[in-house]
């Protein structure tokens, strides 16, 4: 039977897997992981045996293509389904409303997931549409934070005037980071955004004078229109609400421009798109900008909301949580980026308990999306036609150029 | 002082080289940074406190200083072999004809998972040994240096050209070289690619193990960070010299060990992790294809 062969290949795995961890967590640990890899192995091959030779039963065949019609015919019948406005009106009530009924706590975790639904999209526009894997994207973040704190304490310039001149700061270390990188092919530029990251962070924790080092910078100016100050968090709530209207709706038509498909040209081939008469360089370093405005905006409401900053908040840890919402999503595709800010904010929130395995999971999840689903949970049509794996006419074919000179 | 400096420098940058190859050789074959490879150097260093943590208790260091300390080595090396192989296995083979971006993310999550990994398991707190071994310093050419130095830059010197000989002289080497170059035109005259592959992980992981097990006896502690630090200086070091090339990321190495130790002692300490990154950023400007690399032009 299949699942005696099966079982070989997973002893070995778990036992394999035991060995490595033992070192480090010990005899009782390590037989735990090894007998929980053994058993939900077998598990998952059962339940997939299972499902399979269910699928070739004709009873049970007719029966899921009852069930499918059934919905089809439910979702069909739905007004909303039918009318894209009918729902857009009732995600946009339910938006506004829902949170009237909620506590303190469930509304911040809201105002959290809109920050980073701002940075996600941000990010979406560089990596997702441009192809340009920047790893240090949080020291955008970080600038406009830093910016707003700056323009408050030392000029007390009011949030309003802030928030473009926060997102211009950071897009203007944008053009910077592009024109330095522009000659970079996409695995360089991954570490040399790295690097960036890394020496934000060390200027803010050691600049004591301007940036007050690593205690940060206290008492920033909170948001106010006339003599009305934000300071519920509902208050800070539709703000945020209304900024991540905003962004989706410029990325949107962004995405949808001239200007969007060109990067997508880039993305998919940077020779071909130069080729067609693309102006790649002016249009990376575009990409760089526009994704960083978006992060400083983001950070200037975090500033804002908080009233205060430090270093501690913009580390390479960061760029990869926004990363994983960008990849855990789809790439690419605006609806599938912010579902994903979504999961990984409220997630931890609602397993708090586990609060601890909350990187460990991110991790793992970067790379079994990009083993198992390199489209995300909700993919752009086109990056799932470029990321299938090519099938085997096409594997022969290439993909596996390796420099030439390359001494090894 | 300035002797001494340029003895930490070099112990540092020995350490620099040695995990440098394990990314420059990734590199020729795979075309991809192994962003997970920190982490290997920093699992083999774990691994070295806790075998000597463990050999101490048993005795065997007290009695058997050389013997305990050569296990050390061994087991740390097999270990990281083990995770080098179950790395390139899980989270690179499936991905070898993927678009270029997927196997880049899956690096950088490995290298995440493995962090926080060592991190759930040891604890976020440095893991600390006490110094087993004497540090008298020797007195050389008037400065005092300490022996662990002179044993780091010997053992890595010793390692490289190991590796260099292995490369250039046998069977095995000669394939190696041959998937860099083109891996289809070497399936073809019969290597076995994933073959060379597994080995060539195994020995960047082997390297990056002894180059741990060197530093945490060196420091007599280690912390589930280390790696990431470490890793991103080693690949600036395998720039530096021209990736995919074995001696340039030697020369890198030690290179980078030594602006890096001048630099804390005459200009900034604060800012000493600056300058790896500029020497970076600088290099891949004014020359991408580092001091020693060949100029190689994008296939298309």
């Amino acid at each position: 039977m299949d699942l005696n062969l099966k079982f070989l290949p997973l002893t070995g795995l778990s036992v394999w897997i035991g060995l490595l961890v033992l070192p480090f967590v010990g005899f009782r640990q390590a037989a735990l992981i090894a007998a929980a890899i053994l058993f939900g192995g077998l598990l998952w091959s059962a339940a997939i045996r299972i499902s399979r030779s269910a699928r070739r039963s004709p009873r049970i065949r007719m029966l899921l293509d009852e069930t499918e019609r059934f919905i089809r015919t439910l979702v069909a019948r739905r007004p909303a389904a039918r009318h894209p406005v009918f729902l857009f009106g009732i995600v946009t009530g339910l938006l506004i409303i829902g949170p009237l009924g909620m506590n303190n706590y469930m509304i911040d975790v809201l105002t959290l997931a809109g920050i980073y639904i701002v940075l996600a999209l941000g990010l979406n526009i560089v990596v997702g549409m441009a192809g340009l894997l920047d790893l240090g994207y949080i020291s955008f973040y970080a600038i406009g934070a830093y910016s707003y704190a700056l323009l408050s304490t030392r000029l007390g310039i009011s949030f309003w005037a802030a928030l473009p001149l926060g997102g211009l700061a950071a897009a203007a270390f944008g053009v910077v980071l592009g024109v330095i990188t522009l000659r970079l092919r996409g695995d360089y530029l991954a570490i040399v955004t790295l690097g960036f990251i890394q020496i934000v962070h060390l200027v803010l924790n050691n600049w004591d004078r301007v940036t007050n080092g690593p205690n940060g910078i206290l008492n920033i100016g909170r948001p106010a229109i006339g003599p009305f100050v934000f300071s519920q968090p509902i208050h800070f709530y539709y703000l945020i609400l209304a900024i991540v209207s905003l962004t989706i709706l410029a990325v949107n038509r962004l995405s949808r421009s001239r200007i969007g498909r060109a990067w997508i040209a880039i993305r998919e081939d940077e020779v071909a798109a130069q080729a067609m008469g693309v102006d790649t360089t002016r249009l990376k370093i575009l990409a760089f900008a526009l994704g960083a405005f978006w992060a400083g905006i983001a950070g200037v409401f975090f500033a804002g909301k908080f009233a205060f900053v430090s270093p501690e908040s913009f580390t390479f840890f960061e760029s990869v949580i926004v990363l994983s919402m960008v990849v855990l999503g789809g790439m690419g595709s605006i609806p599938g980026v912010v579902l994903g800010a979504l999961i990984v904010v409220i997630l931890p929130e609602v397993l708090r308990e586990f609060a601890g395995y909350r990187m460990l999971v991110f991790g793992a999840a970067l790379v079994l999306m990009m083993v198992f689903r390199p489209q995300g949970l909700i993919g752009n049509p086109r990056w799932r036609i470029e990321l299938r794996p090519p099938g085997e006419d096409l594997k022969t074919q290439g993909r596996s150029s390796v420099n030439g000179g390359a001494d090894v | 002082m300035l002797l001494q400096q340029i003895v930490n420098g070099l112990a540092l940058g020995a350490v620099y080289a040695l995990i440098a190859l394990g990314y420059t050789m990734v590199y020729g074959i795979l075309e991809l940074i192994n962003f997970a490879h920190g982490e290997i150097y920093m699992i083999g260093a774990y691994l070295g406190i806790l075998l000597l943590t463990f050999f101490t208790t048993v005795g065997l260091t007290q009695n058997h200083l050389a013997l305990s300390l050569f296990l050390v080595f061994i087991g740390s090396a097999v270990y990281c072999a083990g995770y080098g192989l179950t790395l390139e296995r899980v989270a690179y083979r499936p991905l070898r004809h993927a678009n270029r971006l997927s196997p880049l993310i899956s690096a950088i999550g490995m290298s995440i998972f493995l962090q926080n990994y060592v991190m759930l398991a040891q604890g976020s707190t440095d893991k600390v040994f006490p110094h087993v071994l004497t540090s008298e310093p020797i007195i050389l050419l008037g400065v005092p240096v300490s022996p662990l130095q002179i044993f780091i830059i010997l053992t890595s010197i010793l390692l490289m050209t190991g590796l260099h000989l292995f490369v250039k002289k046998t069977r095995l080497g000669k394939a190696m070289r041959a998937t860099a170059q083109d891996k289809r035109m070497a399936g073809l005259v019969g290597v076995d690619i994933n073959r060379v592959i597994a080995i060539t992980f195994v020995i960047g992981s082997v390297l990056a193990a002894a180059a741990g097990v060197m530093v945490a006896i060196y420091y007599g502690l280690v912390n589930f960070f280390i790696g990431y630090v470490a890793g991103i200086k080693a690949f600036t070091a395998a720039v530096l010299g021209g990736i995919g090339n074995i001696p340039g990321a030697m020369l890198g190495g030690f290179i980078l060990g030594l602006v890096e130790s001048l630099g804390a002692s005459y200009i900034s300490s604060e800012y000493k992790d600056v300058f790896a990154f500029l020497i970076l950023i600088v290099v891949l400007i004014l020359r991408p294809s580092g001091l020693l690399g060949e100029k190689i032009s994008e296939k298309v």
